[in-house]
Parts: C-alpha cells; structure tokens; sequence
C-alpha cells in the first residue's frame, strides 16, 4: 500500500467519524446540564454535586467513577429526583429525551421512573423485598407500569378462551338434542368428546397470573435457568448473584431506555462479577438500553464502557472515550487513580499515592478543588476554577495545565517539608 | 552449582519457617432439630498445610465463604482447630496456645470501624496490648510506646487523645496495624485489610505495609480476595476453593503459568485495562457450592470447564501435583496423559 493510498483511508476514516459524531448527536437521550444538588444539613451546605454536565447517547454506556463520597450516586438520584431531604436540586438541568424531568410533576416523574429510567443499587438484598415472594416483586413491575399491555394479552386470551366455550356449548346442546337418537357407543363418543373440549378451556386469565409469566420470561433472560422455582422464593434464599440477576431482570422488564447501575457489582465475587457483567453487555446489546455505570473500579470502566466521567468532590475533571482516557490520562487525578491500582509492573515500586485527603464537601477549597493535592499544582489554581474544556475530539477536562488562557501560569511550588508531610495522612 | 545453591537457598528457608500448619481441618457443627442436637458440620477447612516464612507475604485468595478467614481464625486459636496440627517455629500451638504467642501473631481485621472501641482514645486502643500482654503500668511509659507505635504509621501526636470517629478510613486502618505492632509481632494475619478502603487509600496502606515489613522483619498471612493486590505485595500465594488449596506456587508461578482451572478462571475472571486478557475470558457456570455438602470428587467439578479433559473428577478427590518445587496444584490427571 502507498503512501497516498494509506492517507485516503485515514482520511476517509475521519469523515465517517464525522459522519457518526454529528449522527450521534441527534441521537441523545439524556443530558445534564449544570446539575448541583446540596444537602442542607446542621453543620453546614454539603455541595455533594456541585456544577456536573454530561450526556448519554443512545445504545451507550457511560461510565462515572471516583472514590467515595465525590458524588457519583448523588448524580444518579438526582436523574431519578430521588434525593432525600435535607437533600436538595438547586440548579441545572435533565433532558431525557428532550423533556426536563426537573421541570414534572412527581405524578409525571413517577411513570418515568421504573419504565424509561430504571436504576440497580449496589446491594441487592437491600434493596428487595425480604417478605415479598421474589417473582411477585419482578410482576410487581410490570402491574405498575404495562398494565395497557397486559390486558391486551388478557384479551387475546380472553377471545380465544371464549371460542373454545362457545364449541362446547354447542357441543352439549348437539348432544342434548340427539339423545334419543343416539346408540350407547355414540353417546360415550360423545362424552369423551366433550370431556376433552372442557379440559382444553384455560382458567380465565387474570392480571397477575399474566404478569407472574412476564416475569418467568425475563428472569429466564438473565440466565437464570429454573426460573419457575425462583419465582416462588424468597430473596434471602437466594445467592448474591441470583439476587443481583432478579435486579436487573426487574430493571430491564419494561425495556428502559436507560439503565442506571450503582456499584453492581461491588457486593460479589470475582467469578460472579464476571458473569454479571458479561450479562450486562449482552443485555445491553439485546434490549438496546443505554446505561450509566457508576463504580470505583476502573477495571470494570475499561472493560464495559464506551464513555468515562472521572468526578473529583462533586465535579467531573476529565470526561472523554473509554479508549482515549486508558491509554492517555490527563488530568493529575485521573493519572494518580490509575497509579494506585496495584499491578505487576509496579511490583517492585511503590503505588503513586496521591497525598492528603478528599476534602470536606462543606467548606471546598477554592478554585479547583483538587489543588490542595495535585502535583502538578500552578499558581493559578487555588485563586480561579478551572473551566470544562473540550480540548479534543469529544475529550472533555476540567484543568488549567489545558486552558490555553492559564496554561502560562506559572508552576507552584510544594513546600518539600509540606509535602512529606502531607503524605502521611 | 546453581542447583546446590538453589538447595542450600530452600534449607535455608527451611530454618526460617514461623508458622507451619498441617492437615489442618476446621470444622462448624450445624445445630437443630428438636433437641438441638448436632445435624451436620461446615467444612470451612478440610485437610489444609503450608508454610510461612520469616519475612514473606503469603498471600491466601478465594471467593467469599472458601474459609480464608476461619484458617486465620484458627491459627489465632479463635476457632478451635477439629484436627490437624499448628506450629510456631517448633513448638505445636493449636492445643497449647499461650499468652507468649497472642504477642508473636497479631491480627488485622477487614472493618477498622469495628475493630476500634468508640468509646476509647487512641491512647488506650494502642496500649490495651501493651498493658495486657507487655504489662507496663505507667501511664508515662504506655504513652511514650504509643507514641512511637503512631510514628511507624506516619500519625502524629495530636492523634493520641482523639477518638476513632475523628479519623478517616484509612488513617483508622493504620490506628488498627499500629495496634497490632505493638508487642513486636512475628507474625501479622492481615484479613482483608484494605477491602473497605478507596484505591488511592489502599495503595497508601499497601506502601505502609510494605515498608513496616522490611522495617520489622514480620511475616505476613494476607487474607484477601483481590488478586491484584496479593500480585502487587505477596511473595507466595495459595489459592483456595471450598475449604481446600487448588494452587500454590510463588506470585510469578501463580499470575503467568495458572494451571488448575480454578485459578485459570480466577485469574482470567478479572477486570483489566489490558485489551489481550479481555478476549480469552473463562466465566464459569453456576455458583459456589455449599459447604455443608459439597458435592463428590472434586469439589470444583460442577463448574469445571475442562472436566471433559480429565479422569475421574466426580468421583475421586484431587491429588497434589508438582509442576516444580515450589508450584504444586490439586487436580486429576489428563484422558490423553498430557502432563501439566
């Protein structure tokens, strides 16, 4: 291949990127813009989301990951407005599907909720009900939000039952009209006739009976084999795995556009983590949800992801593909997150640690808040808040060493006796 | 030359040994019935042996319920053992467990929160030990070792007279190792020390770690379900399913030659960066089984992917095999008489 040839092709590649960027855009389910939700608790204002944009395209899985406490599952209750008192929306907004779900009724939000917008928690036994039969919960479901659907099943069935009916009423009259008539061996025809007319009528449907079938459908569609014995169980007879199966069964039973998943895996083993994320892709690509993943693990991100929003303190500092932010990290967080995960290569050195600690939500510090432990600190960064940035294709950071108005700022520097110091926390 | 010195280098190991465990069982009864009467046992350790040398990281992994933590429970004598014998250096602990020893194998538990007495200053969670188990009376002197002890987990001395809920996770689970350095420990068990910890906090206690075994010379057993923390500091590692080892080797043996299939998917099971060990995922079938009856043979044979390969898994138990000195595994062998 030539030179030129090869060119073309790159070229050719880029357009259909193109092509597939602007595409993309038209096909946006979600989009937060500007999201701050604090907590107004006696000791101070907790900004535990404090000024988060992002959006999710259709068929995507974005993934949000931090440590603890930095927000990430604030983030998706507030998609779900599911933020508890103190807790509180300040500003901001969520577009799904063009229509602000801070701007519905709860009445509005409620049919959203559980239909379009379904969410897995990390702890599946919390999260179930311990005394309600596990496959009435996943019915449950789908009495709440397909009840339309349901009672057109019931009709179909309804109809059909009412023909077979209808045969044996006609049958029995024949019968009774033709008795004398009859010899004793075309009677017993007859009975044995109308015995096998009565057995083939099905019990009249009622909502639940059909529902409960819903449910069999489904949960046999996250591979669990016996669904019919797991229907009638408790979910403290179940495993860990098993119960975090009949979660998402329960949350892809009315095909939601989109899924969001707390930690889903945080409760379970490795092995049954890998099964369950093995079903989460496939699933995914089956019932064509978008998910927001949410998790600390950034092996999971790596493994599951189109998309990654890295949050620091209620913010998203790096936000680009999957592929981009492995292969190249940027922002110093990210870079530092990457190098505490224990790994081969890093035997024989020590694990990056990143010095201090997460900061007190109510009292942030100010500019960006990850100057107090960055390395890479300038002068500038304690004084202005760095801007959200696009500095790529689709590579979005939160950092002044990338803002071209900042970027000259001089470096600042550590107090080595500090330093030390302030790694030992 | 080089073999006679790899022998002199494991008689010399050999010398060094602190804890030497053999066939040990640990045993949980199962009451019920009408009288509450004995109905069944758990086997949560079943015919277990290894060493641990002076100075090494042995790192014990499985899933959740395998009995890592029971084997630590154990060697602590805070479970009894049901049969089987323990040793410190030569002399047998499991039925004669003395103070002297509570001194030499100190634990580290997974929750910090509730390993620390709310209720007490840090000054007197580090000195308890010092007062039992050392016998120092003066308040002067406890403080002084305190001090110290804070010193070696980088805390300073305004942290002596606070509580535990004024500190973050990992500076507790440094609060905990301190406390645990305090008699001057041979042996440290360390059960999940860094699960409920964030990444950037675990690699901090990882490093402290890391840096106090060099300092003191301790012997680590490190209790954990995360591989790539035991690659990241583990010297050896045994790998456990169900009550039983099914791999053991060092970590190079382990990580890049995996050759029971348990290990192999353990390890494959793993969330990577690394796009390569992503396409030949294992993910294995069906769940743990319990361990009150486990099922024949092997235990690992309902959820086996190679069992077609081999002879006589569902009847027989494993046998051990030794793919070299010191990389064994339990496994049947090959139809074909393929060698491991």
């Amino acid at each position: 291949m030539t030179l030129t040839e090869k060119k073309e092709i790159i070229e050719e590649n880029r357009k259909n990127q193109m092509k597939s960027a602007i595409k993309e855009d038209s096909n946006l389910l979600l989009q937060v813009k500007n999201l701050k939700t604090y907590f107004y608790t006696e000791e101070g204002i907790v900004k535990a989301v404090d000024g988060v944009s992002f959006n999710i395209f259709k068929n995507e899985v974005l993934g949000l990951v931090g440590e603890t406490g930095c927000g990430k599952s604030v983030t998706a209750l507030s998609i779900l407005r599911l933020v508890r008192s103190p807790g509180e929306i300040i500003e901001g907004s969520i577009e799904f599907n063009n229509v602000n779900l801070l701007e519905l009724s709860e009445e509005e939000m409620r049919s959203h909720r559980g239909n379009d917008i379904t969410m897995i928690f990390q702890d599946p036994l919390n999260s179930l009900n311990p005394v309600i039969l596990a496959g009435d919960q996943v019915a449950e479901v789908f009495l709440l939000h397909q009840e339309e659907e349901l009672n057109k099943i019931i009709d179909v069935r309804l109809l059909e039952r009412d023909k077979l009916v209808q045969e044996l009423k006609e049958l029995k009259k024949e019968f009774k009209e033709n008795k004398e008539q009859l010899s004793e061996t075309e009677k017993e025809e007859f009975k044995v006739k109308i015995k096998d007319l009565k057995k083939k009528i099905p019990k009249a449907p009622n909502l639940k009976d059909v529902a409960l079938e819903k449910a069999e459908q489904i949960i046999k569609e996250v591979g669990i084999a016996d669904a019919k014995q797991i229907l009638k169980r408790y979910p403290h007879e179940l495993s860990g795995g098993m119960r975090q199966r009949i979660m998402i069964a329960m949350g892809l039973s009315c095909t939601p556009l989109l899924l969001i998943a707390d930690e889903p895996t945080t409760a379970l083993d490795v092995t049954i983590q890998a099964q369950i994320l093995d079903l989460m892709k496939n699933l995914q690509k089956k019932f064509d949800t978008s998910i927001l993943m949410i998790t600390h693990d950034l092996g999971i991100i790596a493994e599951l992801c189109d998309r990654v929003a890295v949050m620091y303190s209620g913010n998203i500092v790096e936000y680009a593909t999957a592929e981009d932010l492995f292969k190249n990290p940027r922002h110093p967080y990210t870079q530092g997150l990457i190098g505490a995960i224990p790994s081969v290569e890093k035997k024989d050195t020590k694990l990056t640690v990143i010095r201090g600690m997460v900061p007190n939500l109510i009292y942030p510090p100010s500019g960006c808040r990850f100057h107090p432990r960055c390395t890479e600190r300038l002068e500038i960064c304690d004084k202005i808040k760095p801007r959200f940035l696009e500095i790529n294709d689709r590579y979005f950071i939160a950092c002044h060493l990338f803002d071209p108005e900042y970027k000259e700022s001089p470096k600042y520097q550590w107090d080595e006796t500090e330093s030390e110091e302030s790694y030992k926390v | 030359m080089t073999v006679i010195n790899e022998k002199e280098k494991i008689s010399e190991r050999k010398k060094n040994v602190v804890i030497t465990v053999r066939n040990l069982k640990t045993y949980y009864p199962i009451f019920g019935g009408l009288f509450h009467r004995k109905i069944g046992v758990v086997k949560a350790v079943d015919d277990v042996s290894f060493d641990l040398y002076r100075g090494e990281t042995l790192g014990l992994v499985g899933e959740s319920g395998c009995g890592k933590t029971t084997i630590g429970n154990t060697i602590l004598n805070l479970v009894p053992a049901t049969s089987g014998e323990i040793y410190f250096e030569d002399d047998r602990i499991d039925n004669n467990f003395t103070q002297d020893y509570r001194k030499k194998i100190q634990m580290v538990f997974q929750d910090p929160d509730s390993s620390l007495n709310p209720r007490w200053k840090i000054v007197n969670i580090i000195g308890e030990p010092l007062r039992i188990l050392e016998g120092m009376k003066k308040r002067r002197e406890i403080r002084r070792r305190v001090l110290e002890l804070l010193e070696t987990v980088s805390m300073k001395v305004e942290h002596l007279d606070r509580y535990p809920h004024e500190f973050s996770g990992g500076q507790k689970q440094r609060i905990v190792i301190a406390r645990a350095l305090a008699c001057n420990p041979e042996v440290i068990i360390l059960d999940e020390p860094t699960s409920a910890l964030d990444v950037s906090v675990q690699a901090q206690i990882l490093n402290l770690l890391k840096d106090l075994q060099i300092e003191f010379n301790l012997a680590l057993l490190f209790i954990t379900h995360d591989l790539s923390v035991i690659q990241h500091i583990g010297d050896r590692i045994e790998v456990m399913y169900l009550g039983k080892f099914v791999e053991e080797g060092t970590i190079d043996d382990v990580f890049y030659h995996p050759t029971q299939p348990y290990t192999k998917a353990l390890l494959s099971a793993r969330p990577t960066f690394d796009p390569t060990t992503r396409s030949n995922r294992i993910i294995l079938e069906g769940e743990v089984p319990s361990a009150i009856n486990p099922p024949s043979g092997c235990y690992f044979h309902p959820r086996c992917p190679e069992m077609e390969d081999h002879i006589g898994c569902n009847i027989e138990e494993p046998t051990k095999i030794s793919i070299s000195e010191t990389h064994h595994i339990w496994c049947q062998p090959f139809k074909n008489g393929k060698k491991f």
